[in-house]
């Protein structure tokens, strides 16, 4: 064995990757082929799965229940990631344009907030959105600023505020990454053609920041389209969305069929939609 | 920054997102879940030892924890805790093949399902010589004659708390389901996040059965629940009582002794069963069969020692809800027996509804009951 090793770098290359190899196949392959198999399966009655094919589950998942739920996360998502891309690119450039010490540090902040569970941090919105007794209406009040409380708790606002603030940080770094590692000397040629600051941006810097706002743009509208805390909590459980719905399946109406159906469905278009973003979006940047 | 110390900041935060996200679906169990010999296990060899710690399955803030160290003194056993919100909650998570807990806390309907299911373990009545402290109408209760498999823990109502200083008692459930912006609580009352609970109320408001399956009566439900919408601030099983408590809201659907722990923070926490009638339930302690035969007997143990007079007592002092226990009762004394939001009085008691289980009509009210959270 040792000799093999010794004498073969392709030997050698696979006895290294076996470990991540064997560990993804188990852990990861393994558990979607299960989702996949038991979509096509019939219920238990209180939970588990009978071995019957049943191609029913997904013809439920198009009933119009369903399918607004998913329109309404595919429609929270969006809106998320583009507040997430308006509020981060700017701050990502203004990063760049730091001095290099300085640079490290506001890295650093952003990913402070990571230091804290997700879930501690949205209870901590809670405190601040609370429609009577929340810090934000209580202050406003007492100042005289507002007659009656703001409707900041348990709607659409406050599950994509708590969406924006959790994966800003996440779309942030990509730009950012995209953006330092531009070549200046491009802008000044750029101006020294007489572009304008508007073109500059436009026809260089957007262009070629493209793959980062692709990788921010993914890494933000994948996890929010399947939250399930954020909708929970701040928006009261009023309203779904189809991270919640799934979860259902399994925590309370025991279908494991149907909410392996829905988890597969959400995989195929997100794998679609990837794809074709990442194809036209390279396009038009020319790759990476 | 160099890009290679980026990178790893990239990794770490995608890593941490995916720590956070909640778990997608449960783990995979065999698909066949075997079904646990519960019932034809051979009797404990004499020389089964008790587990040394036993993991409790339990609602949240359902038990002094004190009780623990008491029965830890006693026995050397530690009683270790888990909390779920509802009972469907903790049943997916048996079904899903979660082993580790000694002792679990379903109500009336969740047990017969689990009997059903053969789903629990046989009790040892030679275990639990403490059964006769039970009061006479626990100990042949509808969905278990005989204790055969749990023993009553506590039992209580569902109806509504609300903030005495704000509003007068409501009387109706139509204070939740006729919504008036007009009304103090407009936007500033929750709805238990439970579908069998939430149909309960609206079918009690429509004077129908609350274990109907009748789908048209179920529809019906479903408009009235719909209805109730705009007026709530959220759904919510979990902290309900200390959002009435806090000033947040009015008025909650909620169960009665969650309202009375409740008083301690706000006097003026009351509760009320609205005139219509409400839901009245029993917990039970069972053990899953999924315990190994030492995890049982220490199981047993504890289900003794809480029908102690004095434990049982204990109890009730901590969570506000009526006693099973008639040795206990006789501890509590005149002013905890009499409170009718403890013990409701017999015309309140007549017109209270168990939840019953549905079969196969469970799925019917889930989707039902997401059609009304996604309305």
């Amino acid at each position: 064995m040792q000799e093999l090793l010794r004498r073969n770098p392709a030997a050698r290359a696979w006895a290294l990757i076996m470990p991540s190899l064997v560990f993804l196949l188990v852990f990861f392959v393994a558990p979607l082929f299960i989702v996949l198999i038991y979509s096509f399966l019939t219920r238990g009655k209180y939970g588990g799965v009978v071995w019957q094919f049943n191609p029913e589950n997904f013809q439920r998942a198009l009933d119009p229940l369903y399918f607004s739920t998913f329109l309404r996360s595919i429609y929270i998502a969006v809106v998320t990631t583009l507040i997430c891309l308006v509020l981060g690119y700017p701050l990502a450039y203004w990063i760049t344009t730091r001095p290099p010490g300085q640079r490290n540090l506001l890295m650093l902040a952003l990913m402070i907030p990571f230091w804290t569970n997700f879930l501690i941090r949205t209870y901590a919105w809670l405190t601040l959105l609370r429609t009577n007794t929340g810090l934000i209406n209580v202050s406003l009040m007492s100042l005289g600023v507002i007659k009656k409380p703001l409707p900041l708790f348990a709607n659409d606002f406050a599950i994509i505020l708590g969406l924006v603030y959790g994966w800003l940080p996440v779309m942030v770094l990509p730009i950012y990454a995209a953006l330092e590692r531009l070549d200046k000397s491009l802008i000044e040629a750029a101006q020294d053609l007489y572009a304008t600051n508007r073109h500059v941006f436009l026809r260089v810097i957007w262009p070629l920041s493209l793959p980062g706002v692709v990788a921010g743009s993914m890494l933000v509208f994948i996890p929010a389209i399947g939250s399930f805390v954020t909708p929970a909590i701040l928006g009261g459980g009023k309203s779904l969305m189809i991270g919640n719905i799934i979860s259902n399946q399994f925590l309370a109406a025991h279908d494991w069929p149907f909410g392996s159906a829905l988890s597969t469905l959400m995989m195929l278009v997100m794998l679609l939609g990837t794809l074709i973003y990442f194809r036209s979006a390279l396009r038009e940047g020319g790759g990476v | 920054m160099s890009r290679s110390l980026l990178f790893v900041m990239l990794v770490a935060v995608v890593l941490v997102a995916v720590a956070c996200a909640p778990p997608p679906a449960p783990a995979p169990a065999p698909a066949q879940p075997e079904q646990p010999a519960a019932a034809e296990q051979p009797p404990a060899a004499p020389e089964v030892q008790p587990a040394s710690e036993i993991v409790l399955y339990n609602w949240s803030e359902y038990i002094d924890p004190e009780i623990y160290t008491q029965f830890k003194e006693l026995t050397g056993i530690d009683v270790l805790e888990d909390n779920f919100s509802s009972n469907e909650e903790m049943l997916a998570k048996l079904q899903g093949g979660a082993s580790g807990y000694a002792l679990i806390v379903p109500s009336d309907y969740t047990v017969a399902i689990m009997i059903e299911e053969g789903m629990l373990h046989k009790l040892d009545h030679d275990n639990i010589p403490n059964l006769v402290n039970l009061s006479e109408r626990f100990r042949n209760v509808p969905y278990d004659p005989g204790n055969v498999y749990c023993v009553p823990y506590q039992w209580g109502t569902t109806g509504i708390g609300y903030d005495s200083a704000v509003i007068d008692a409501p009387t109706s459930w139509a204070a939740i389901f006729e919504p008036d912006p007009n009304t103090p609580w407009y936007g500033r009352t929750t709805m238990l996040d439970d579908p069998r609970e939430s149909f309960a109320a609206a079918l009690t408001y429509l004077g129908y059965d609350i274990n109907t399956t009748d789908e048209k009566q179920l529809q019906e439900a479903k408009e009235v629940l719909i209805r109730a919408k705009p007026g709530l601030s959220g759904y919510d099983s979990d902290t309900f009582e200390d959002l009435v408590a806090s000033g947040e809201n009015v008025m909650a659907h909620g169960w009665n002794g969650d309202f009375l722990v409740a008083q301690e923070d706000n006097e003026n926490v009351a509760y009320v069963v609205p005139e219509e009638g409400g839901v009245v339930w029993v917990d039970n302690i069972c053990i899953p069969a999924t315990a190994t035969p030492e995890q049982k007997l220490a199981a047993e143990m504890f289900i003794n020692y809480l029908l102690e007079p004095e434990v049982g007592a204990q109890l009730s002092e901590y969570n506000y809800y009526a006693s099973p226990n008639a040795a206990a009762e006789e501890i509590l004394g005149e002013e905890f027996l009499g409170d009718p939001t403890i013990y409701p009085p017999p015309e309140v008691l007549e017109k209270l509804q168990y939840i019953e289980p549905v079969g196969e009509m469970e799925s019917l009210y889930q989707r039902l009951w997401d059609e009304v959270k996604s309305s």
